[in-house]
């Protein structure tokens, strides 16, 4: 197994009142292998689109990464990259693409102009030879007639076909790594499966590894080798993702998925989470989740760090440590 | 007994009015849509963008002229009434909207935007008024002295339940709910639609449910009415349409519904192309462009299905008695 990506101890941070800076993002660390999809699950304001913004310095001001944060590419160190050599990975070593296919697109430029650009500014080729590669493009991410197709502006194309531009152009500097910030979650359900469909196919032909960015624990069921779920700027839980489904352990985790409606077995109430999201400017002192979480108690208090539960299997909660005492017992 | 509400022929044309005065075609939204709700019961209507699901639910309380149709609740006919009669019956109907970020007047607040109703409506002397704002706070679950707070000052699902005290301050019987959780997070949305089972129960009320979810529709729908392109290709009771669905659109609907249980089946058909314009719907049957049954011909392409009863639900397909189930399709290598 190659690590690809390695994201240390992430923080950023952006100004709150009387110069203090707090940090939507607080601590985050994860790896991903090559041909991986780790899916990065939680709710809005948990910092899990800053995370992946991150990634490529693409932090927008006032905001900051605070040193001590580390990004691994490979061999290269991401933040101490500027201007050019950061533009050399930006596409190249990781392809991003983000929700919404409407304002991700320019309207004024053709899609034939918006995908060879990227080819163009990383490739020595040709016009003529650039033209050629999105046209496969175009092809290997579903888009019928791609010849037509390249003359089109974005608001010639309904959303679906929009997305798959996107991918497409995500795609042209052949990135090893692809970061999809919340893909689908634009689209109705049948062009979602279409477009996840898309994915999993370049995933499989390409090698590439997948940093899927989501709240949708049914999208990433069906698809994520690995899931780490986050709660207030941090990673709370993490396992593979038949572990991580078979058996939920943090309480916000298990909270999540008494929360989920579904489609299949027996009808109960739902049994959500109390209260709301904390603000980024106020978490809350000792484990984040402790003023919602239904089995807090006095060690909570203190904040607790990323604790082994089983093989693979780690979260932010200290009764990890009485799970794996049972476990021994 | 007579339905709370009967819906016939409902139709709404959106005038093709183009850039520049250009024409453009028509937009044929709703395309002949006809249901009933009953007193206490949930209508779910189910559909994709463009559906035309949002239109139904906005003409009926007339936020927009319908094209032609009737929709008559208790008996009434909503379409023929003046603005008096209008206004007296908006106090039986009310609507939930999908986004608690700009359905709210941000400069109103939380306890102003709740009495509104009250004192258009003559419903509680000045002096009740705050005694029955803090009430129906209390009954969505908020905080009473919250009265005096703005929206910018509340969460997506706080807003939404200020939304709903809205909505209850008349005392309504119907209330029309367009999508309203699908802007929630889950762990919110789960919260709103456990308060909307318990005020139906509560208060006897019906909804008529417009949501894309069909796990969400799952929680809280009697009945369900997916609708295609302006129209209803099938509707029937909660359990008959997402176990045993006859209209090959809903078996492709419920495939798609992502689970999140990493062991389940991942049969999923996966639709070809897009939905077509509803300025330009195609022949026959508005679904046989996108059609994967087995049984497809040359008739779906020239004559329109009507909406039959077909085994529990009422199906509008040429060849509904045979519409595969998603695991029979498997099984033929479909996909």
């Amino acid at each position: 197994m190659t690590t690809v990506l390695e994201v240390n101890n992430l923080r950023v941070s952006f100004p709150g009142p009387a110069h203090s800076r707090f940090c939507p993002v607080d601590g985050v660390s994860f790896s991903l292998q090559r041909g991986e999809t780790l899916a990065l699950v939680g709710e809005s304001g948990c910092g899990k689109s800053l995370t992946s913004l991150a990634l490529l310095q693409l932090i927008p001001a006032p905001g900051r990464i605070e040193s001590g944060s580390g990004i691994r590419l490979g061999d290269t160190d991401v933040l101490a990259l500027k201007g050019e050599a950061l533009r050399r990975i930006r596409g190249r070593r990781i392809g991003m693409i983000f929700q919404d296919p409407m304002t991700s697109l320019n309207p004024v430029f053709t899609v034939e102009a918006q995908i060879t650009e990227g080819i163009l500014a990383h490739f020595r080729i040709s016009k003529a030879e650039a033209r050629d590669r999105a046209l496969q493009l175009l092809q290997e991410v579903g888009i019928p007639d791609p010849g037509e197709r390249l003359k089109a502006y974005p608001h010639q194309l309904s959303g679906g076909m929009r997305q798959r531009v996107m991918i497409a152009i995500a795609l042209s500097a052949e990135p090893e790594i692809l970061v999809a910030d919340e893909p689908t979650t634009a689209l109705d359900v049948t062009v979602q499966a279409q477009i996840l469909e898309v994915l999993d196919d370049l995933r499989a032909r390409r090698g590439m590894a997948v940093l899927l960015i989501t709240h949708d624990l049914g999208i990433v069921a069906g698809r994520a080798d690995r899931v780490a779920v986050m709660y207030a700027g941090q990673i709370v839980e993490e396992a593979s993702t038949p572990r991580l489904f078979a058996s939920p352990s943090h309480p916000y985790t298990q909270g999540l998925f008494a929360s989920v409606p579904r489609i299949t077995g027996p009808l109960q109430r739902l049994n959500p989470i109390r209260g709301s999201v904390p603000a980024a400017s106020a978490w809350p002192t000792g484990c984040r989740f402790r003023p919602r979480c239904p089995k807090a108690f006095d060690r909570s208090e203190v904040e607790p760090p990323l604790l082994p539960v089983g093989p693979d299997h780690r979260m932010r909660c200290w009764l990890a440590e009485q799970t794996k005492e049972t476990g021994h017992g | 007994m007579t339905p709370l509400l009967a819906v016939r022929d409902l139709v709404k044309h959106y005038k093709g009015g183009g850039l520049f005065g250009r024409s453009a075609p028509v937009v044929r939204a709703v395309d002949g849509v006809s249901f009933e709700v009953a007193r206490g019961e949930t209508l779910a209507l189910v559909g994709e963008s463009g559906c035309g699901k949002s239109s139904v639910g906005r003409t009926i309380l007339r936020l927009q002229e319908p094209t032609s149709g009737q929709a008559l609740y208790e008996g009434v006919d909503v379409f023929s009434l003046d603005r008096t009669a209008l206004r007296q019956l908006r106090r039986r109907m009310q609507i939930i909207f999908q986004d608690p970020y700009s359905s709210l007047n941000p400069r109103m607040s939380a306890g102003a935007a709740i009495a509104e109703g009250l004192e258009i409506h003559r419903l509680a002397a000045r002096s009740e008024i705050p005694g029955r704002v803090a009430a129906l706070l209390e009954e969505v679950g908020l905080d009473p002295t919250y009265t005096k707070r703005y929206p910018h000052e509340f969460s997506g699902g706080q807003r939404q339940r200020i939304g709903i005290a809205r909505a209850l301050a008349v005392q309504p019987s119907f209330i029309v709910c367009d999508e309203p959780v699908s802007a929630l997070d889950v762990s919110v949305q789960a919260q709103v639609l456990n308060l909307l089972s318990d005020l139906q129960r509560q208060r006897g009320l019906s909804y008529l449910f417009i949501a894309h979810d069909l796990a969400v529709v799952r929680q809280i729908a009697h009945r369900i009415a997916v609708m295609y392109l302006g129209r209803i290709v099938e509707e029937g009771p909660t359990d008959q349409i997402l176990s045993f669905p006859r209209h090959p659109y809903t078996v492709a609907l419920l495939s798609a519904v992502p689970e999140p249980d990493p062991s389940a089946s991942r049969n999923r058909i996966v639709l070809s192309g897009d939905l077509p314009s509803p300025s330009n719907p195609p022949p026959g049957c508005p679904f046989h462009s996108r059609c994967f049954h087995p049984q497809k011909n040359a008739r779906c392409s020239t004559e329109v299905p009507t909406l039959r009863p077909v085994a529990g639900t009422v199906a509008a397909c040429h060849y509904a008695e045979s519409t595969p189930t998603v695991a029979e399709l498997s099984i033929a290598g479909v996909r």
